[in-house]
C-alpha cells in the first residue's frame, strides 16, 4: 500500500507517494537520483550508505523510507552549498583521503555527523567515531587526518 | 625516410578505415579532431581499431586534440583507486608539452579507447606507459613539423610550451596545437621516430599530485556502474544455490510471478527476477522454491591444508642451485616448517555490478570490470556476435584488487537483458559478492632450510602448494636451493569454488613463509634479524632498500625476541624491491595484536607520482593487516559460510598504525616499476615477525587471530 511520505531532503521540502516499507537507500538512489549514497553490505555494517537524519549519521540501508517522515535528510549531494565544498569534503581532497572513492561519501557523511556532535575530536575519538565505516583500499590514516583537520577548520569558521 | 606532405589541410584517403574512424569520432562526441595517421595505415586497414587485440603503437589510438586545445586521451585502462587517472596525464603532459589541465581522460570504453587487456599486475606504469609516452612523443614531433611548415621555420628551430609551438628565434611567431587542427582532419607521420624524453626534461613526472578524481569522489558525483542513469531500467536478482558443488533439481517461481510488476526470466540454470524496485525484486526472489542436489565435497576451512597436501597436483621446478645434500651437511642448524594460509575475499566495497542495454542485435554493457575488452571478447564469443556489436564501458570501479578481473555478472546481465528486452541492472548483494568471488587460494608452503652457526644460510628447499609461484624466489644468496611449485592438474579442480588473482597473487603467501623462516633462523643463531638478512643478501637493490628502511624506522639492532615487537619482511613484486618494518603491541591476555607504527621502503625505478606511491603503500599496509590478522573464508564443501562484513573481518580504523612512513629510493633514471601491489606482500611476514619479537610466539598460519596468538604464547 502506497503512502505519502513528506520530509526535508537536502534543504528542500519533499514528498513522495510510495510503499513506505521500501529501503531508504534505494529510494534516495532510484527515486531522487542521489547516487552518491552507496550500497555496500545491506545490513548497516560497512557505512557506505551513511547519510544524516536530523544531523545524526545513520545507515540508510537499514531505514525504511517512512522512517524519515517529517525529518531532515542530508545526503552527500546536499553537503556542499552553491558549489562551495563542505570543510570535510575539502579536507578529504586536500589530504588525499581516498582511493577508489566508493566508501568516500559514507565516510564524509559519518565524519560530518561526528563533527556536529563533537566539533574538535581527539585522534582517539575520531577512530572510535569512524570505527564502523569500512574502507577496503586502506585510506584510513588519511581519513583520520582529514577529519581532524576539518574539525579545526570548522572551529575557525565559527 | 618518408617525405611529409606539404599541405596538412588536405583531407586524404577514403577507405574502410575512414568509416571505422568516423564511427570512432562520432562516439567521441563533438569538436574537431586532429587525426594523425600511423606509420603504416595499411596495417590498420587489415585490423580495424575495434578488433585490435594488442596495445596499439599508433598515437591516433590514444589522442584527440580539439580546437580549443583540449587533449582527450583515451586509454583502455580503468580507474579503481590505484590512480592512473592522475599518473597517465602527468606523462602525456610531459611528452606532448601541454598543460596537465588541458588533458581529459577517457578510460575503459571498448568503443572509444585503445585496446588494453586489463588493469592488473601493476602494469599501467611499468608497461602501458611506454606505449602511451612513445605515442605522445611521435604526436608532438608531427605537430612540430606541421607548425614549422605553417610558421615557415625549420622544425629544429621550433619550441613548444603548453601546447603552443613557437620560433625559438622569435617567440612572437607561434601557433597552437589546437589551431593546427582547425576544421580539418590531418594525416601525417613523423619523419623520424622520436625518442621519449629523458627524466631530466620532465616537468610533471616526478611531482607529487593529489588524486585528479578527488573532487568527483568527495561530492558523490563520480559515476560507478550502478549510478549510470538509464530510463526504463529494471533490477535483476538472480537465484543462487547455497553451494558451488550442487546442481538445480527443481524450481518453482510461480509465487514470484504473481507479484505485481515482477517478471521472471530463465536461461537454463540462470533464473532472474526483475522489478523496477530492488526491494520488490528481492522480495520476489525470496518466494522462489528451489531444490538442489547434495554437496558431496568433503573439505572445510579446518581440514583444507591436509586436503591440499594430498590433492592431485602438477609439480614444477621453479629454480635450483647447488646441491641440497651438501647444503644440509654444511648447516649447523636445520629447520623444517609448514606454513598455512586460508582463502581470502577481495571484498571491494562496490560489489560486482553490470548493466546491459540491447538495441537490436547490438548490446552496450556498463560493468565494474578490470578488463572491459576481456568482457567484450567473452560476450562476443559466447553469444556468437561481432565485436563491433558489443560495447563495454567500465566507469569508476569501487575497488578491484584482482577480483574484478573476473566478471561473472557481465554474462549474466547480458543474457537476462536479452530475454527481458529492456535495460537491466545486476548489482550483486554483499552475500552474492562473497559467493561469486574468485578467492585468493588457500595454500601450504613447506620450507627446509639450514644455517651455519655464523649465520650463513647453506640450504633452502621451498615448496609451495596451490599458492602460485609469484614471489617464491629465494632472494637470499644461498648456494644450495630448490624451489618447487605444486599447482592444479589440468582437468582436476582442487578448490571447492573459483579462485583467482588477489593483489600481488601468490606473493603474500610465499613472502609470509619465507620471511618467517628467515627470522626463525636469525633468532636461532642469535643474530639481529635485519643484520641476518643483510649478511645473507647479495642483491644490491634489496640491501639498499633494507638499509633505507632501518634508517627511516630508527631501528637499532637486537636479537629476537627482543620484547620490542618490531618485525620486518622484504621481497620483490611487480619489478619493485620492497621492505616493510612494523612495531606492534601484543596483549598477552587476549592475544590481540595492535600495530603501532610502520615504515615502507621501495625501489620502484622512476617514480611518476610520489604521492600516489605513498598512498598505495599506506593502502597496502592497511589492507595487508586484514589477510595477516583476521580475514579467513569459512566454508564447508562448496558452501561459502562467510557472507558479509559481520562474519568476514576487514581492517578497522583502530587497527591502523599511527604513523606509516615511506622511503622511495631515488631511481628517476631507471625504468618505472609497479606501485599498487608490492608493499602488501610483506605484511604477513612483518607482522608474524613483530609478534614473535613482542612475545616469542612463532605463528605458522594466517590469519594470526587472537586465538592463534594465544596458542603461540602458551607454546613459547
Amino acid at each position: 500500500m502506497k503512502k505519502l511520505i513528506r520530509f526535508n531532503l537536502n534543504g528542500k521540502e519533499t514528498e513522495i507517494t510510495i510503499d513506505p516499507t521500501l529501503t531508504l537507500m534505494w529510494v534516495l538512489r532510484d527515486q531522487f537520483g542521489l547516487t552518491g549514497t552507496k550500497y555496500g553490505c545491506g545490513i548497516g555494517v560497512c557505512g557506505a550508505c551513511t547519510i544524516l537524519v536530523d544531523n545524526e549519521a545513520i545507515r540508510s540501508c537499514t531505514y525504511q523510507v517512512s522512517d524519515v517522515m517529517d525529518r531532515k535528510v542530508v545526503t552527500i549531494e546536499g553537503l556542499s552549498s552553491n558549489g562551495e565544498l563542505h570543510p570535510v569534503q575539502k579536507a578529504f581532497m586536500e589530504k588525499d583521503a581516498l582511493q577508489c572513492g566508493y566508501c568516500t561519501p559514507g565516510m564524509i557523511m559519518n565524519a560530518t555527523g561526528l563533527l556536529l556532535a563533537n566539533p574538535e575530536p581527539t585522534r582517539q575519538e575520531v577512530i572510535e567515531g569512524m570505527e564502523d565505516n569500512l574502507c577496503r583500499c586502506g585510506a584510513h590514516i588519511r581519513i583520520i587526518e582529514a577529519i581532524q583537520s576539518a574539525g579545526h577548520e570548522m572551529k575557525k569558521g565559527n | 625516410m618518408k617525405k611529409s606532405r606539404k599541405n596538412p589541410e588536405l583531407a586524404t584517403t577514403r577507405s574502410r578505415l575512414d568509416l571505422k574512424r568516423r564511427d570512432f569520432f562520432t562516439l567521441l562526441g563533438g569538436g574537431i579532431a586532429i587525426y594523425l595517421s600511423s606509420r603504416n595505415p595499411s596495417e590498420l586497414l587489415a585490423l580495424p581499431l575495434i578488433r585490435q587485440r594488442e596495445v596499439p603503437k599508433d598515437f591516433n589510438a590514444f589522442l584527440t586534440i580539439y580546437e580549443d586545445g583540449t587533449v582527450i586521451c583515451h586509454v583502455g585502462k580503468i580507474e579503481m583507486g590505484q590512480g592512473p587517472i592522475t599518473s597517465l596525464p602527468q606523462q602525456v603532459a610531459d611528452e606532448l608539452d601541454v598543460s596537465i589541465e588541458s588533458i581529459k581522460m577517457v578510460m575503459g570504453d571498448t568503443s572509444t579507447c585503445s585496446y588494453d587487456a586489463g588493469t592488473w599486475g601493476s602494469l599501467t606504469t611499468r608497461e602501458y606507459s611506454h606505449y602511451l609516452r612513445a605515442a605522445c612523443a611521435e604526436a608532438r614531433a608531427v605537430l612540430i613539423q606541421l607548425a614549422a611548415e605553417h610558421l615557415n621555420i625549420t622544425p629544429s628551430n621550433a619550441k613548444v610550451k603548453e601546447g603552443v609551438v613557437f620560433d625559438a628565434n622569435n617567440p612572437e611567431k607561434k601557433i597552437s596545437y589546437g589551431w593546427l587542427t582547425k576544421g580539418q582532419r590531418i594525416e601525417r607521420t613523423a619523419d623520424e621516430k622520436p625518442e621519449v624524453k629523458d627524466h631530466t626534461a620532465f616537468h610533471y613526472v616526478g611531482q607529487s599530485m593529489l588524486h585528479a578524481d578527488g573532487r568527483l569522489k568527495v561530492t558523490g558525483e563520480a559515476v560507478y556502474t550502478a549510478d549510470v542513469p538509464m530510463p526504463g531500467r529494471v533490477y535483476a536478482k538472480v537465484l543462487r544455490p547455497h553451494s558451488h558443488q550442487v546442481e538445480l533439481k527443481s524450481v518453482d517461481y510461480s509465487e514470484a510471478e504473481k507479484i505485481e510488476g515482477v517478471e521472471v526470466v530463465r536461461d537454463g540454470e540462470l533464473i532472474a527476477v526483475l522489478h523496477e524496485l530492488p526491494d520488490m525484486a528481492e522480495r520476489a526472489l525470496a518466494t522462489i522454491r528451489a531444490e538442489y542436489t547434495t554437496d558431496q565435497k568433503e573439505v572445510d576451512d579446518k581440514t583444507v591444508f591436509d586436503y591440499l597436501l594430498n590433492a592431485p597436483a602438477d609439480s614444477s621446478e621453479v629454480a635450483s642451485s647447488g646441491n641440497l645434500d651438501e647444503g644440509k651437511l654444511l648447516a649447523d642448524h636445520l629447520f623444517e616448517s609448514e606454513y598455512y594460509d586460508g582463502y581470502k575475499a577481495h571484498a571491494p566495497i562496490e560489489p560486482h555490478t553490470a548493466m546491459a542495454k540491447w538495441e537490436g542485435d547490438k548490446v552496450t554493457v556498463w560493468a565494474s570490470a578490470q578488463s572491459p575488452f576481456g568482457a567484450q571478447d567473452q560476450i562476443a564469443r559466447e553469444l556468437e556476435m561481432e565485436l563491433e556489436d558489443v560495447r563495454v564501458i567500465s566507469p569508476f570501479l569501487g575497488g578491484g584488487f584482482g577480483g574484478k578481473i573476473y566478471h561473472p555478472q557481465v554474462m549474466e546481465v547480458v543474457k537476462i537483458a536479452k530475454l527481458a528486452q529492456k535495460p537491466v541492472l545486476l548489482a550483486y548483494t554483499r552475500e552474492e559478492e562473497f559467493f561469486k568471488d574468485y578467492f585468493r587460494p588457500a595454500a601450504v608452503v613447506k620450507i627446509r632450510s639450514g644455517v651455519t652457526k655464523n649465520g650463513k644460510i647453506t640450504l633452502w628447499d621451498f615448496e609451495q602448494y596451490f599458492a602460485g609461484n609469484r614471489g617464491s624466489d629465494t632472494i637470499y644468496d644461498v648456494p644450495n636451493t630448490l624451489t618447487t611449485g605444486y599447482g592444479e592438474k589440468r582437468g582436476s579442480p582442487v578448490h571447492p569454488f573459483p579462485t583467482g588473482a588477489w593483489r600481488a597473487p601468490a606473493n603474500n603467501t610465499n613472502t609470509f613463509a619465507r620471511e618467517s623462516q628467515i627470522d626463525m633462523m636469525a633468532a636461532r643463531v642469535g643474530m639481529d634479524p635485519v643484520e641476518f638478512r643483510l649478511h645473507n643478501l647479495a642483491d644490491k637493490k634489496m640491501i639498499a632498500v633494507i638499509e633505507a628502511l632501518a634508517e627511516k624506522f630508527g631501528y637499532t639492532p637486537a636479537k629476537g625476541p627482543s620484547g620490542r615487537g618490531i618485525g620486518m619482511a622484504c621481497g620483490t613484486d611487480a619489478g619493485t624491491w620492497v621492505a616493510v618494518m612494523i612495531e606492534v603491541k601484543v596483549d598477552q591476555e587476549t592475544g590481540e595484536v595492535q600495530p603501532i607504527r610502520a615504515a615502507v621502503s621501495q625501489d620502484l625505478g622512476m617514480c611518476v607520482n610520489p604521492q600516489g606511491i605513498i598512498v598505495q603503500a599506506e593502502g597496502c599496509v592497511t589492507m595487508g593487516m586484514g589477510y595477516a590478522l583476521s580475514e579467513d573464508i569459512e566454508f564447508k564443501g562448496g558452501d561459502v559460510i562467510s557472507s558479509n562484513f559481520d562474519n568476514y573481518q576487514l581492517p578497522l580504523f583502530s587497527w591502523v598504525p599511527e604513523v606509516i612512513d615511506n622511503v622511495i629510493l631515488d631511481r628517476q633514471d631507471q625504468p618505472p616499476q609497479g606501485g599498487g601491489e608490492p608493499a602488501i606482500i610483506c605484511m604477513g611476514g612483518a607482522l608474524a615477525n613483530a609478534i614473535y619479537d613482542a612475545c616469542g610466539a612463532r605463528l605458522f598460519q594466517m590469519p594470526m587471530t587472537p586465538e592463534r596468538v594465544l596458542k603461540g604464547i602458551n607454546k613459547a
